[in-house]
């Protein structure tokens, strides 16, 4: 199969679908000549024009109101917002417009968007540009989340998002953005609410998101050599969360550990362990679960210090090794 | 007697009659459901119209069936303008399952999408946005409706209006911004939160024509705004219009309107815009005294009407609890 990174992959979801549907288009800051800030509507403009490539102002707010008015009267947007730190300056609009319009209304009404937005550290981009905020979107009933990991997840889930009614909040890692992997040509959609087992194994699950699944995926190499046998799980959408795939691991392993880039205090691992405390699974666990996760402190500057903000591999391994010798 | 009265073709002799009832059942409906808050018999919070009658009813006169408006938490007025039924209206403020957000929504959420109601809106300035974005559908399906985006004085120091006003600008989208400058923002005197005379100036900062009405003069805000819409219509772009009135009400249920004298709103109260408008319809033989009279009872007899509907419809049950948070 071809080969392409999964900012192409990305782009390629976008453009094939607006091959087909007129009624989707995309809106953002710098999206027109310039590419946007990462590149992934590069050359999009020439093909689709600045109609349907709509180059804003900076204006998160209208931009993010604008969309939501769009989806609600017939069109299907796709909102880029350049980091997805900017979600602060355009959350009325999500958590108070977006997420709740439908429900309000009595059911009447939707808001089939899509918010895609480039998150995490690693770029030295600093404590505006470097936020992993997933948790707080996923607390709000109405939005969907979605993280993908890959680019054949990225292609797929992007477009399952924008067939999707509601307004998904679509999160890309910029460390990923260069990352290859196999992608089909034609489109093709995964479901919103699967998760995938990366790796499969039976000593101990380690349930990861975005950048941290390839990090639990090398740590699990590293353990092989030792003789421990991982199992690596991304629920790609944080909403719904596929809770059967991860509490069948569970009780297969009898152990979890949860990964994020996310500050842990409060992150989404907090939900993924209550998950498996509150079900069958927790009678199965033979050591006590672990959560990793970012350190409370904004994203520092300096690339040591940054690097040691957010879990690493070796951090992944000592965390394996205490789960699976725990007795 | 000469006659004076210069309107768009549109608005007949019959419709004039239609609007004179139509501000009744605006003010009925306002001073039911004030009533039934002083008893206790409605839960919740509600924002009163009483005394913005024209505002609501001009602007809305003025518009083509199809054409789209966003309202605010003071949005009564607006949605029974854009045609909704009261009996419905009631029922919602009732929290019964036949209300338009089958009791989900209450005062400030009621929309009515099918005759291009977007909906009341919780947040001040939040639907400022949505506003653009429908515009935006109509300009890039072609659909050739206009949105009239009601906010008050206190959203226009907001950033999602001057963030909205200058995308609708650069995009000329087909949207008129209408300002219900009614003097306070709560508590907040306008004279204290704006530093200018007129709402209508800010227009200038983004490029597009602004201009201040006498918000309780029925003739000149159906004029106005006629002109504006059709210029939107003609892909001339947005316009700010501001309207001067006076709520003669307080902020919503619990207030005791130290923040102003009983003087300001007897001169208020004499500016009656209902009266006005009668004075004009008899003037020019349009209405008697008699058929004014009349008018206004089958107002007071439909929220009447509407009284009895809500107070016999059911709760909603418990089972519907989990519906509609998604498409």
């Amino acid at each position: 199969m071809r080969e392409i990174t999964y900012l192409e992959a990305v782009r390629e979801a976008m453009s094939q679908e607006m091959r087909k549907n007129d009624d989707v288009f995309i809106l953002g800051e710098d999206i027109g000549v310039y590419g946007g800030a990462f590149g992934v509507t590069r050359g999009m403009i020439e093909e689709f024009g600045p109609e349907r490539i709509r180059n804003t102002p900076i204006s998160e707010a209208a931009i993010a109101g604008g969309a939501v008015g769009a989806a609600l009267t017939g069109m299907r947007p796709i909102l880029e917002l350049q980091f997805s730190d900017f979600i602060t300056i355009a959350m009325d609009q999500i958590v108070n417009q977006a997420a709740k319009l439908r429900y309000m209304y009595g059911g009447k009404g939707s808001v089939p968007m899509v918010l895609r937005t480039p998150a995490g550290s690693g770029t030295g981009a600093a404590a505006q540009h470097s936020q992993s905020l997933e948790a707080w979107v996923a607390h709000i009933p109405g939005l969907k989340v979605v993280q993908p990991s890959t680019a054949y997840d990225a292609k797929g889930l992007l477009k399952a998002a924008i067939d999707d009614e509601n307004p998904v909040i679509f999160y890309e890692h910029k460390l990923l953005y260069k990352t290859k992997g196999d992608v089909p040509e034609e489109q093709y959609s995964i479901p919103i609410g699967k998760a995938d087992i990366k790796r499969e194994g039976k000593d101990v699950t380690v349930v990861a998101t975005s950048i941290m699944v390839h990090k639990a995926l090398e740590a699990a190499e590293e353990l092989e050599k030792e003789g421990i046998d991982v199992e690596v799980i991304d629920p790609r959408t944080l909403v719904p969360l596929d809770e059967e795939t991860i509490v069948n691991s569970v009780k297969k392993t009898g152990r979890l550990i949860v990964v994020h880039e996310a500050v842990k205090r409060g992150g989404f691992g907090g939900e993924i362990a209550s998950v498996i405390a509150e079900s069958e699974a927790f009678d199965y666990l033979d050591s006590p679960i672990k959560r990793l996760g970012g350190l409370p402190i904004p994203i520092p500057y300096n690339p040591n210090l940054e690097k040691a903000a957010v879990p690493q591999v070796p951090d992944i391994i000592d965390a394996v090794k205490e789960t699976v010798r725990f007795k | 007697m000469e006659k004076t009265l210069t309107l768009p073709s549109h608005i007949t002799t019959e419709k004039l009659k239609d609007l004179y009832k139509q501000m009744w059942l605006i003010r009925y409906f306002d001073e039911k459901v004030d009533q039934f808050f002083a008893k206790g018999m409605i839960h919740g919070t509600t924002h009163l119209c009483v005394g913005q009658e024209a505002s609501a009813a001009g602007a809305i006169a003025a518009l083509q069936d199809k054409d789209k408006i966003t309202s605010t938490h003071r949005g009564h007025g607006h949605c029974i303008a854009k045609g909704a039924e009261t009996d419905r209206m009631m029922a919602e403020l009732f929290g019964r399952e036949t209300g338009y957000c089958k009791g989900k929504g209450g005062s400030m959420h009621i929309a009515d999408l099918e005759k291009g109601n977007l909906g009341a809106n919780g947040i001040v300035g939040g639907g400022i946005p949505l506003a653009v974005g429908a515009a935006l559908t109509s300009k890039m399906k072609k659909e050739g409706y206009v949105v009239l985006c009601f906010f008050g004085d206190g959203a226009s120091n907001e950033g999602s209006f001057h963030e909205s006003l200058n995308l609708a600008s650069v995009w000329d989208l087909p949207v008129v911004f209408v300002c219900e400058n009614n003097q306070y923002g709560m508590s907040g005197p306008v004279k204290e939160m704006v530093n200018i005379e007129n709402i209508a100036e800010r227009a200038g900062s983004y490029g597009i024509p602004g201009k201040a009405v006498d918000g309780n003069d029925m003739v000149e805000i159906i004029n106005t705004v006629y002109d504006a819409v059709e210029n939107a219509r003609s892909g001339n772009g947005p316009s700010l219009i501001e309207m001067k009135t006076y709520r003669w009400k307080g902020h919503s249920k619990s207030d005791a309107k130290k923040y102003r004298t009983r003087e300001e709103e007897k001169e208020w109260r004499e500016k009656d815009p209902i009266q006005r408008f009668k004075e004009v319809l008899i003037e020019e033989d349009i209405l008697t005294e008699e058929q004014a009279k009349n008018l206004q009872e089958e107002a007071k007899q439909e929220i009447d009407d509407a009284v009895k509907f809500a107070e016999n419809s059911p709760e909603p049950s418990t089972d519907t609890l989990l519906e509609d948070v998604y498409a």
